[in-house]
């Protein structure tokens, strides 16, 4: 391990809250506090509903063109026209999750769980949670409140700043 | 033989990492590790992971499907 003042640091700016957008940050996050860095979350508008204590997420299809799903042997898309009859993102969502679990991929909550034993440090919009009506209740334990300024200040220290 | 084994194999992408940095800490330092694992990305990731980290990859190799690696712990 790096001592101290040798430590990288790396702060995410996470704002989506789509099953499929919650990975990248979470992967990142959880790899990068495993290579030794000091790792920073911020959880803005839509991010935000990654922190709830109960994950309900799911994925839509719509104005995803690039979003092939493996079904009977080929890859098939999902035209926007389709995108909109109800219970299609339901289905696309447990495929989605049918798949993940089949090919060995860590689950949201999992990979959450395995960066908060890591340290990750993560901020919870304070903005948003006004916005939105959602209570330190409705959160998990640990993420301290913050605005923009407290991210900046990490982000200054910050060798790697994402956006999400 | 090495002081730990750890059996990533049907795991994906970051789980052989994160699950190796875990078991390293169970390891001496200057002990060493193997990791057994099916992700063809872990190849690339185990030295990228080793180099960042300041561990040993003393050995990386492939059998069939199967990756096969070995970290000596260094920090």
């Amino acid at each position: 391990m790096a001592d101290e003042n040798n430590t990288k640091r790396m702060s995410m700016i996470v704002t989506k809250g789509t099953l499929d957008w919650a990975y990248p940050p979470f992967i990142l996050a959880t790899t990068a506090a495993a290579m030794g860095l000091d790792v920073t979350m911020f959880f803005t508008f839509y991010g935000l509903t990654l922190l709830k204590k109960k994950l309900d997420l799911k994925i839509s299809t719509l104005g995803n063109p690039a979003m092939e799903m493996p079904m009977f042997g080929m890859h098939i898309g999902m035209p926007n026209l389709v995108s909109a009859i109800p219970g299609v993102d339901a289905a696309a969502t447990t495929m989605m999750k049918n798949l993940i679990k089949k090919k060995g991929v860590a689950s949201i909550e999992e990979l959450r769980a395995m960066a908060i034993e890591a340290d990750v440090k993560m901020i919870a919009c304070q903005m948003t949670m006004d916005l939105f009506e959602y209570t330190k209740d409705d959160m998990i334990e640990g993420p301290v409140l913050g605005g923009a300024a407290t991210y900046i200040e990490t982000a200054t220290k910050s060798e790697i700043n994402l956006f999400i | 033989m090495a002081d730990q084994v750890l059996d990533a194999k049907g795991l994906n992408c970051p789980l052989p990492i994160l699950r190796a940095k875990k078991a390293l800490k169970d390891v001496p330092i200057g002990g060493t590790l193997q990791v057994l694992a099916t992700d063809p990305g872990a190849v690339k990731d185990f030295e990228a992971f080793c180099r960042t980290t300041g561990n040993d990859l003393v050995e990386s190799k492939s059998e069939g499907k199967q990756f096969e690696f070995l970290i000596r712990r260094r920090s």
